[in-house]
C-alpha cells in the first residue's frame, strides 16, 4: 500500500509542483522514488514530528500541499496539537500519512501500534481521515484527495500485493463500498485488517452464513447515510478494525446506529487491552486480540447464536 | 494618530486602553513587545496587504500578546477602531490570542512553541516557490523552554533559511516566575549561535538600532537571524517593570492612569521611563533619526 501510495504520489509531483513531501527520518526504500524524482520538493526533516507539522502549515499556506510522512503513532499523536492548531485550525491542506495501520509494525512492540490514531483524528473536524483496505483503494483514495481542500489524514498498511475481493480499487470521500452481500449479518471494516474480514466471511459462507461486508475507507467524513442504510437492513452488526474499539471506526458505527434510531446490534471487534509487552507478526497480534480470520468467525457465530436465542 | 506622536506611542496608548476597557490581562507581555511591533508594522514589512500572497509574513508565535498585534493592525487600516473596540468581547474575532480568521493574522498562535516550526515551513515555501518574502516570527524568552522551538531552529539552520528572522521578547518573565528562576535560558546568544544562527543581541526598546540590524541582515544566503530582543515587562509602565502579576492582571482606573502617564512621560522625553532593562540592557533611548510614524 504504501509503495502503492508513494509511486502515485510521483506521478501527482510529476504534474502538479505544489506538492511536497516530508518525512520525519522514515521511508527507507520506500520515499527513494519521491526523493530522486523532486529532489527540491522532498525534505527529510529529521526525526521531529512536531516541526514536521509545522513547516506543513506554513508550506501549505503559501500554496503548497505538503505530505507529512511517518509511522501512524508518530505521525498523528506527537504532532497531535500541531495538527490541530496548524493545519485544522487554518484549513490548511496538509495531509498526514500515518504507516503501520494497527499492528503492522508487529515485532516493533507497543510504541510503534497504531491504535488511537483514528480516534484522536476523528476529534478533529474538518479532517479527513483516508483509511484504505488495500493497495488499489489507496491509490484510487490518493488519486480522489489530494488535491482537496480539507487537511487530511491518511491511514496506510504495507502491502502492495494482496486485494481485498470485491472491492476492486472503489474509494469515494464520504461514501462506504460494500464488497459483499449477505442477509445473515453485516460486517464494517477498514484498513489492511479488512483482508482478514474478506477470509472470515468466506468461511462463513461454507456454513452457510451469508454476510454483508462493508468497507469504510472515509472514516472523515463518514458515510452516515451508507452506514445507516446498512444497518436498517441488518438485526445484528460487526465492526472489525485494527485499533482500540473506543473512537475508532466501531464508535462510528455505534453513534451512527443510536443518532438513526436502528435496533442493530452492533458488536465492535478490536483492541481492549492496553500494551502488555509481547509483541509479534501483526498476524500474531490480530489472533491475540481476536481480529483475524479465526476471530471473527468465531465472534459472527457467537453473536448469531446470541441474536437467535 | 495626533501629530507627533510616535507609532510606538500609538501602540502603547492603544494596548492600554483595549486592556482597561476589555478589562483583561497580558498587558504586561502586549507593552514588552511595542516596539517589535513598530519595528515590523511600520518599519520593515513588504507587502501588508493581506491579499498579497507575495507578502513578508509574520508568525506571533507568543501569541498572549496579540493585543499588540491588533493594534498594529488598526493603526495600519486593516481593521477599524470599531473593530478593535471588540477585543475580547462575545463572539469578537479579536481574542487574547490571535486568529487566522482576522484579516491581517497570518497565523494563528496561542499554544507556545508551535510558531517558529510554521515559520519555517513559510520561509522554506518561500525559497521553493522563488519568492524573496521574508517571514518575521515574535517568539518569547519563556517559550523557548519548549523542546519543539529547538526542533525549528535546528531545522532552519541545516537549511539555512536565511530569509526567516525569529525576534525573541527577552522580557526575562514568565507566568509564574522570572525565567532565571524557572527555566533559565542565558547564555541564550551562545545557544542560538550553537545551533547555527545569526545571532543579534539587541535593545528591544530601540526601534532604530533592531531596524538597522535587521537591514543589515542577508536575507539571500547564510544562516537564519534570531535577534534577542532586551525588553521591559510592561514595556515603559513603571510598576509592571519586574513584575509577575501584570502577566494576568487586568488594570484598575489608578493602575490605568499611571500607566498612561508613563508612556506619555516616554513619549515627551523620548528616552526611557525607567533606566535599565529587566536583563541589564538599556529600555528605549530616544529615536535616534527622530522618526514619526506614518500617517
Amino acid at each position: 500500500m504504501r509503495g502503492t501510495f508513494v509511486n502515485t504520489l510521483c506521478e501527482l509531483a510529476n504534474a502538479d509542483d505544489r506538492i511536497v513531501l516530508l518525512t520525519g527520518d522514515l521511508g527507507f526504500t520506500v520515499l527513494e522514488p519521491f526523493r530522486d524524482a523532486h529532489p527540491r520538493r522532498f525534505y527529510n526533516v529529521g526525526v521531529a514530528e512536531q516541526n514536521m507539522v509545522g513547516l506543513a502549515t506554513g508550506l501549505a499556506e503559501a500554496g503548497l500541499i505538503p505530505f507529512c510522512y511517518s509511522i501512524g503513532t508518530f505521525a498523528s499523536l506527537r504532532p497531535f496539537e500541531f495538527i490541530r492548531n496548524g493545519p485544522v485550525m487554518h484549513h490548511l491542506p496538509v495531509r498526514i500519512v500515518g504507516l503501520g495501520a494497527g499492528f503492522e509494525y508487529g515485532t516493533s512492540g507497543h510504541t510503534h501500534f497504531s491504535l488511537e490514531d483514528i480516534a484522536v483524528m476523528r476529534s478533529q473536524p474538518g479532517l479527513d481521515i483516508v483509511a484504505p483496505a488495500d493497495f488499489e483503494q489507496a491509490r484510487s483514495a490518493l488519486l480522489e484527495t489530494w488535491n482537496g481542500a480539507n487537511p487530511i489524514y491518511y491511514r496506510l498498511g504495507k502491502d502492495d500485493r494482496n486485494t481485498m475481493p470485491g472491492l476492486e480499487g472503489r474509494f469515494a470521500l464520504g461514501r462506504a463500498q460494500k464488497v459483499r452481500d449477505g442477509d445473515d449479518l453485516l460486517i464494517f471494516t477498514c484498513g489492511p485488517v479488512s483482508l482478514e474480514v474478506a477470509a472470515a466471511a468466506e468461511e462463513l459462507a461454507r456454513d452457510h452464513i451469508e454476510s454483508s461486508v462493508v468497507v469504510v475507507a472515509s472514516v472523515s467524513p463518514p458515510p452516515e447515510a451508507d452506514i445507516a442504510e446498512a444497518l436498517a437492513a441488518h438485526r445484528v452488526a460487526l465492526v472489525v478494525e485494527s485499533h482500540y474499539v473506543n473512537g475508532g471506526l466501531g464508535s462510528l458505527v455505534s453513534e451512527t446506529a443510536a443518532e438513526h434510531g436502528l435496533g442493530t446490534r452492533v458488536v465492535r471487534l478490536g483492541v481492549r487491552t492496553g500494551g502488555r509487552g509481547r509483541s509479534g507478526s501483526a498476524a500474531h497480534m490480530y489472533s491475540r486480540h481476536g481480529i483475524d480470520r479465526a476471530g471473527v468467525v468465531r465472534s459472527a457465530r457467537q453473536l448469531l447464536t446470541a441474536a437467535r436465542g | 494618530m495626533p501629530r507627533g506622536t510616535t507609532y510606538e506611542h500609538a501602540v502603547r496608548k492603544l494596548i492600554l486602553d483595549q486592556s482597561k476597557r476589555a478589562h483583561v490581562g497580558h498587558v504586561g507581555s502586549s507593552m514588552a513587545i511595542a516596539d517589535i511591533v513598530t519595528l515590523l508594522y511600520d518599519r520593515l514589512l513588504k507587502g501588508q496587504d493581506p491579499d498579497d500572497t507575495d507578502r513578508d509574513r509574520v508568525v506571533l508565535s507568543k501569541g498572549h500578546a496579540a493585543l499588540a498585534l491588533y493594534c498594529a493592525l488598526a493603526l495600519n487600516g486593516h481593521i477599524s477602531s470599531s473593530e478593535l473596540d471588540t477585543y475580547c468581547a462575545d463572539d469578537s474575532l479579536l481574542g487574547v490570542h490571535p486568529e487566522p480568521e482576522l484579516k491581517g493574522v497570518d497565523f494563528g498562535t496561542g499554544s507556545l512553541g508551535q510558531g517558529l516550526s510554521i515559520g519555517a515551513g513559510a520561509a522554506l515555501a518561500a525559497r521553493i516557490q522563488g519568492s524573496r518574502r521574508r517571514v518575521f516570527v515574535v517568539n518569547s524568552d519563556a517559550e523557548c523552554n519548549e523542546g519543539a522551538i529547538w526542533e525549528a531552529v535546528m531545522f532552519a539552520a541545516q537549511h539555512k533559511l536565511s530569509n526567516l528572522v525569529s525576534i525573541v521578547d527577552m522580557n526575562a518573565q514568565q507566568a509564574f516566575g522570572y525565567t532565571r528562576d524557572v527555566i533559565d535560558m542565558e547564555p541564550m546568544a551562545d545557544k542560538w549561535r550553537a545551533f547555527g544562527w545569526d545571532v543579534h543581541d539587541v535593545d528591544g526598546h530601540d526601534v532604530d538600532v533592531m531596524e538597522d540590524v535587521v537591514r543589515s541582515l542577508d536575507f539571500e544566503s547564510g544562516p537564519p537571524h534570531v535577534l534577542l530582543a532586551r525588553t521591559d515587562f510592561g514595556g515603559g509602565v513603571s510598576y509592571m517593570r519586574r513584575q509577575i502579576k501584570w502577566h494576568y492582571l487586568p488594570m484598575s482606573d489608578d493602575d490605568y492612569a499611571t500607566a498612561l502617564s508613563d508612556i506619555q512621560i516616554r513619549q515627551t522625553e523620548r528616552k526611557p521611563a525607567s533606566g535599565q532593562g529587566a536583563n541589564g540592557a538599556v529600555a528605549a533611548s530616544p529615536g535616534k533619526r527622530g522618526r514619526k510614524a506614518k500617517t
